[in-house]
């Protein structure tokens, strides 16, 4: 017995190790990016470029936030795009005054903040109540739901872009905290709070169970659907205030606000290896594979690549990313 | 001991689905301490019994006392979990999480914070396995366990809720034999701790070498409980075939020995599920491969009809050797397939009748790969008509069609080629009476029209009209039964009991 057991323990100790690896498996990936960056332009590792960087990827990466606790328990939220743009959209329409604005002001600027986050609110119980209470598929539901949303942004707009928005909207956007852009705090408090949570309570390890299997949780006696109400509901108010910090930063709500953020959130979330499948990946992993993807970005813009090639590059990119992730982790995607 | 009260005892349990009966009065009593098994064929009403017991179904009738007191609400699932476990065939743990999680799925240790303590639930799970030496890494993802090792993990959890009454559904069906071995040592060791288990088998040596008492249930009812050591082993089978009297198939013609061969296979191997095959059927004739569900029968139907490649051996049908593993290449070379589970394989239920039955012929259908309706159709009536499959018309989707005529669809599909060798899983498997006996009528027929049959199956009907079984077990034929055989004997060869020894 003890002969046969010892290099079975040996074994496992490496596929642990190896486990705790996956976690930090983009930091090489991130460390070469930076050193090329460096060669590229000398500007790329300076303080203010490197927090130009995480402040224009803070608002995206709230949503990578929010979509990794949905795709934890194994399900899709496509609509927060849309939120990104509506629930802001929603606030500067009843909040800025007629005129040059573009809004109704019907109400005073001070209900921003608050009609933003009860949007977010709003979506996301509609979506729960869609998939979790009418047990309709999430894929679909938020696809349909990501149409009607951008529709009423549009509706409400008329086409056009919110300005003069209240002082109150854009403080998160434009607010320094001890030197840092507050979005970029927020970004990393939410993050870090998010590690903690997923990793350190019941709650956060209850979404790996329902993700992983979902008879298994419930005979464990979690209340899964509470669970998935929370999950959902929050994916959406994370999006609104995705979309506060992103209003406050540009001082206006286009109509067009968030469209197709939700391919680079999919992309950031599988490249820091969140699984599709559900029950896999880490938070801090999300925020890795953002973090890759915005610095990429940024040395492809420092190395004065023409704007109309970025897309072409980025879509490669990403898919590099992804090949690159498989081999690391060393099982097929899902 | 003798006052203390059974550990479990079910009395005038009924279960109904629908209008099927799963229980009827079934009643079990398992004592203190005891290895109690529980054997029956299938749909004896095994697994019924089970979810009722783990408290997972309500009976319609009948009550349920752990220990002389009556069985917690349904709703109170920890007041089940601290009275009976069961460890399933399949797994109910979650693989991505390590097995300490696992262990303490929403139960976790809290430190001081607030937060989960890693440490202390690592520390708790590593006692909780020592105290039953279960010797495993509890900090690997619990998907990296093998089976042995998660039935341990799964045993250790169980009786971590305070369960000392633990159900085994088929623990062996999966383990090879040294994993057995150390499965019973550690069921031995358990129950001198006061660990009382009920064991499902399909392995009736199994039960004669751990368990103490055996019940057996046949057609949703309780037939007899007694002490294994006084139940010799033929009555054991008698008692879970019924005392049904032989009947063999109606008399027909004898089989063409002389025949071509249709199928010759040759030392056929897949690693872990069969092993060392080789058999032939012949032009007329009618083969049985008979063996229990994880035997290796599916597997060696399997692939004889393409869906799987053997790791060694030759497969020759009619004197050719299709590409092993395509199933495009079996087709081609004259093999008619009726899968195991028609469901998964065996047809697409929202596709017309006419559209499945073609699924293996488009090149009948029409040129350069267009298909021409009205041939299709054609094919199609020709079939409904041929295997009296009962629906209105060729473009009805399968799915609106009873089990039955499902199953005839799959059959016409399988015959669309006219095949020289029909290899066919479970033919009959949740088929109606009336249909079962056209289904088999029509392989006879297919047979004396010159085809090759092999039928893979444990339903003793299906088996009855072979020329010859071939049984297997544990992945090697171990038996070679004649026509007109008795039930007794061909259970016993599929259990791995032999009668005369």
């Amino acid at each position: 017995m003890a002969d046969t057991a010892a290099p079975a323990t040996t074994g496992a100790g490496r596929r642990i190790a190896f486990a705790r690896l996956r976690d930090l498996a983009l930091i090489p990936a991130i460390i070469v990016i930076a050193i090329v960056g460096q060669l590229v332009s000398p500007v790329f590792l300076r303080g203010d470029n490197l927090i130009n960087v995480l402040q224009t990827m803070s608002e995206i990466a709230i949503l990578v936030l929010a979509q990794t606790l949905v795709l934890i328990v194994k399900k899709m939220d496509l609509s927060l795009e849309s939120t990104v743009g509506l629930a802001p959209g929603i606030a500067a329409w009843l909040t800025v005054p007629v005129g040059a604005g573009h809004g109704l002001g019907l109400l005073p600027g001070g209900w921003s903040v608050p009609i933003t986050l009860a949007v977010g609110v709003l979506v996301g119980v509609i979506n729960a109540l869609f998939i979790i209470r009418f047990g309709l598929n999430g894929f679909i539901v938020t696809l349909g739901m990501l149409i009607v949303l951008r529709g009423i942004l549009t509706g409400v707009s008329g086409g056009q872009t919110f300005f003069r928005l209240p002082k109150s909207m854009l403080y998160l956007g434009t607010a320094e905290w001890l030197g840092l852009p507050a979005s970029v705090w927020l970004c990393l408090l939410l993050f870090a709070a998010g590690i903690v949570v997923l990793g350190f309570t019941s709650f956060g390890r209850s979404l790996y169970a329902i993700g992983g299997n979902v008879d298994a949780a419930k005979a464990a006696g979690i209340r899964t659907d509470r669970v998935l109400w929370i999950v959902i509901v929050t994916a959406s108010l994370l999006a609104a205030l995705s979309g506060l910090l992103l209003s406050g930063r540009l001082a206006s709500v286009a109509s067009a606000q968030g469209n197709g953020y939700i391919f680079t959130v999919f992309a950031a979330a599988v490249i820091g290896g969140i699984s599709l499948n559900g029950g896999k990946g880490t938070m801090f992993g999300a925020f890795t594979g953002i973090l890759l993807l915005f610095m990429i970005q940024n040395v492809l813009t420092l190395a004065g690549v023409p704007a109309q090639w970025i897309g072409a590059l980025n879509g490669t990119i990403i898919l590099i990313a992804l090949a690159l992730s498989r081999v690391t982790g060393g099982k097929a995607q899902d | 001991m003798v006052a203390a009260p059974p550990v479990v005892e079910a009395t005038g349990v009924t279960k109904r689905y629908g209008s099927t009966v799963a229980l009827h009065d079934a009643a079990i009593r398992i004592e203190q301490g005891q290895t109690h098994a529980l054997v029956g064929r299938n749909g004896a009403g095994k697994s019924t019994l089970v979810s009722v017991l783990t408290g997972l179904q309500a009976p319609d009738e009948g009550t349920i006392a752990f220990g002389g007191e009556p069985a917690p609400k349904l709703t109170d699932r920890d007041g089940w979990r601290q009275r009976v476990a069961c460890v399933y065939q399949k797994s109910t743990i979650i693989p991505d999480l390590t097995v300490a999680e696992n262990l303490f799925l929403n139960r976790h240790d809290h430190g001081r914070s607030g937060l989960i303590s890693w440490r202390s639930v690592r520390r708790k799970a590593k006692e909780l396995l020592d105290t039953w030496s279960v010797d495993v890494d509890v900090r690997l993802p619990a998907g990296d366990l093998d089976v042995e090792q998660r039935q341990f993990v799964e045993i250790a959890r169980a009786l971590s809720f305070g369960a000392r009454f633990i159900i085994l559904d088929e623990p062996t069906a999966q383990l090879d034999a040294a994993a057995i071995a150390r499965l019973f040592r550690r069921i031995t060791e358990l129950q001198q701790q006061g660990v009382t288990f009920l064991f499902i088998s399909h392995h009736l040596q199994e039960v004669y070498e751990i368990c103490d008492t055996v019940t057996v249930f046949r057609d949703a009812r309780h037939v007899l409980t007694a002490p294994v050591g006084e139940l010799p082993r033929a009555d054991l089978v008698a008692a879970m075939t019924g005392e049904v009297a032989v009947e063999t198939g109606a008399a027909r013609r004898a089989p063409a020995v002389h025949s071509a061969p249709v199928l010759e296979l040759t030392n056929a191997s897949l690693a872990g599920t069969y092993e060392d095959v080789s058999f032939r059927v012949h032009a007329g004739e009618v083969v049985g491969l008979a063996g229990a569900a994880s035997s290796g029968r599916v597997e060696i139907a399997e692939t004889i009809a393409g869906l799987r490649a053997a790791d060694g051996g030759v497969v020759e049908i009619a004197g050719t050797r299709p590409r092993p593993g395509s199933v495009p290449a079996a087709l081609k070379a004259g093999v008619g397939f009726v899968p195991q589970d028609r469901h998964h394989q065996g047809y697409v239920a929202q596709m017309s009748i006419a559209d499945n039955g073609t699924l293996t012929i488009p090149d009948r259908l029409g040129r350069a790969g267009f298909i021409d309706g009205r041939r299709r159709d054609g094919f199609a009536r020709d079939m409904i008509g041929r295997l009296a499959i009962k629906t209105p018309g060729p473009e009805l989707p399968v799915s609106g069609l009873s089990g039955g005529n499902q199953q005839k669809v799959v059959m016409a599909r399988a015959l669309a080629n006219d095949p020289g060798l029909l290899v066919m899983i479970n033919p009959t498997a949740g088929v109606d009476v009336r249909s079962k006996e056209f289904l088999l009528g029509k392989v006879e027929e297919i047979a004396e029209s010159g085809a090759g049959v092999l039928i893979a199956s444990d339903e003793l009907d299906d088996l009855r009209l072979c020329d010859r079984v071939l049984v297997v077990f544990q992945g090697r034929v171990v038996a070679e039964i004649p026509r007109g055989w008795h039930d007794h004997r061909l259970v016993a060869a599929m259990e791995g009991v032999d009668l005369d020894g």
